[in-house]
């Protein structure tokens, strides 16, 4: 009997087909998994010289912070970085795949990338998959045009901005923004702004918290600060390691070696290939 | 009421204020500059005013992403064009680009917008295309949520054959009259002016603009505090 089904190649894209199925789950009283989400406060400003980009350094699975520490200012080129907020996985995968086609890029132009090719990669994939692809990001690098800085949504939608700040503690730290920027801010000054606005994220927003990282883009140049601030010093942790009890208590120890038996065969074959 | 946070994962839309605007001898096209999502402004400054050649510019309301992706493809088919047809494209063929991927993908879209400019064979010409990708030639277009608050007031205030500087003056006053009844309108107004001579483009910031009824003019406001000397020292 033949098949009355063909059975397709796998198309790209979602597979929706457990939809249904979680569907009743979740009316049986399933809940299900919480998404890793990076809270997140994240924020870039123009500066003199070029880009100065900052972030919190919090993960959080719901109400749980599942990395105190973690990197939310992504490498898309030598000149161009990208902080990420909303889900931790579609933020990662998003930049690192923009980041090799702009490295392919690179080898097919042989120049330099431009802020604007990341940002048109970035967006059309994002509005390709309709804001199913959960990544807020803020897109900054200097390339010969100048600095640019850049916000890009879930759905796709791009705006360019002199201040920019996304994730949940975004109205928090636009606030510090608001009273403070100016044009023409030094390196320090724009330091310093940045990690204001980034510390009012952490101390007013539940879901961004820990430590500071700040990565500055000039021309030819960049330098990334990791935990640039520490506001959030673990005080109480030990400093000993920590030692369990043995579980098991040892009544003998006693070696026995094996003896070993090796064959000496006389006049055997030449090993060949 | 505390604004939810779940509102910064909503759509980013342009609430919006957009007109076009004919007059003797070119168009001129006006917008605010407030990008919300949710009930959170996302960009107070932003720019809904894109060009689509040298001579056609594009008002874009509604969905942010929507708008931004149909005005890039318009903007790559129209300079296709260009290079075949030999010659700057026409107003009415950018509005047709437009209208034909807004009407084609109507049921994905949420975007109206009004496509306006200047061309050697029909000279300023105003095309709107609201949601579902209708075409309309019009000698002005009005779009986005605070044109609810216009069409009785372009009734009584546009009139044929207007100048320039009264095309400009009509468009920024229209726009700042939404701006005050809309709340999903604001920041500044921004014009561009298309006609045989060129394009110009235009900058209203807040303060500029006039005070309607029951509105008070800014007091310690950012814009003092900021640009306020610093103050002088005590002395005894």
């Amino acid at each position: 009997m033949s098949k009355a089904t063909i059975d397709l190649p796998p198309k790209g894209g979602f597979s929706f087909d457990l939809c249904r199925r979680n569907d009743m789950l979740s009316k049986k009283g399933a809940r299900p998994p919480s998404y890793r989400k990076t809270g997140t406060t994240i924020v870039g400003i123009i500066f003199q010289d070029g880009v100065i980009l900052g972030a919190d350094t919090r993960a959080t699975e719901g109400p749980i912070v599942c990395d105190k520490n973690c990197e939310k200012i992504h490498y898309m080129a030598p000149n161009i970085y990208c902080c990420g907020a909303g889900t931790a996985a579609d933020t990662e995968a998003v930049t690192d795949m923009v980041s090799s086609q702009l490295q392919l890029h690179r080898y097919d132009t042989g120049r330099e990338s431009r802020v604007v090719t990341a940002l048109t990669f970035l967006k059309r994939h994002l509005f390709n998959y309709q804001g199913h692809v959960q990544a807020a990001l803020v897109l900054g690098g200097v390339d010969f045009t100048g600095p640019h800085l850049h916000t890009i949504y879930p759905h796709g939608s791009t705006d360019t901005l002199p201040f920019a700040t996304m994730g949940s503690g975004s109205l928090a730290a636009m606030s510090v923004f608001e009273s403070k920027y100016r044009e023409g801010l030094t390196k320090d000054e724009g330091i310093n702004l940045v990690s204001e606005a980034i510390c009012a994220g952490i101390f007013n927003d539940l879901g961004s918290g820990s430590n500071v990282d700040i990565c500055v883009i000039t021309k030819g140049h960049k330098e990334y600060l990791r935990n640039h601030l520490l506001p959030n010093a673990n005080v109480y942790a030990l400093k000993r390691e920590y030692t369990f009890p043995k579980k098991t208590e040892v009544l003998l120890t006693k070696i026995t070696p094996l003896r070993e038996k090796v064959e000496i065969i006389e006049g055997g074959d030449a090993m060949e290939e | 009421m505390e604004p939810s946070l779940n509102d910064l994962n909503e759509p980013h839309s342009m609430g919006t204020t957009i007109i076009g605007v004919t007059y003797n001898g070119g168009v001129v096209l006006g917008a605010d500059s407030r990008t919300s999502t949710g009930m959170y402004v996302a960009n107070r400054a932003s720019d809904k005013i894109s060009q689509l050649t040298d001579n056609v510019y594009v008002c874009r309301s509604g969905s942010a992403a929507d708008s931004q992706v149909l005005s890039d493809y318009v903007r790559y088919f129209l300079h296709q064009h260009t290079i075949q047809l030999g010659q700057p494209a026409t107003v009415k063929v950018a509005a047709n680009l437009v209208r034909l991927i807004s009407y084609n993908n109507k049921n994905m879209l949420q975007t109206g917008l009004i496509v306006g400019g200047w061309d050697k064979y029909e000279g300023g010409k105003i095309y709107g295309i609201p949601l579902g990708g209708t075409i309309v030639e019009q000698p002005f277009a009005i779009g986005g949520s605070g044109s609810s608050y216009l069409y009785g007031f372009f009734d009584q205030a546009w009139k044929e054959g207007m100048t320039k500087e009264e095309a400009e003056q009509l468009v920024v006053k229209a726009v700042s009259l939404a701006i005050a009844r809309d709340g999903a309108s604001g920041g500044v107004v921004r014009t561009v002016t298309i006609n045989s001579e060129g394009v110009t483009r235009n900058f209203y910031p807040g303060d500029t603009l006039p005070l309607w009824h029951e509105e008070l003019p800014a007091q310690n406001s950012l814009l003092d505090i900021l640009s306020a000397p610093s103050p002088e020292p005590m002395s005894t």
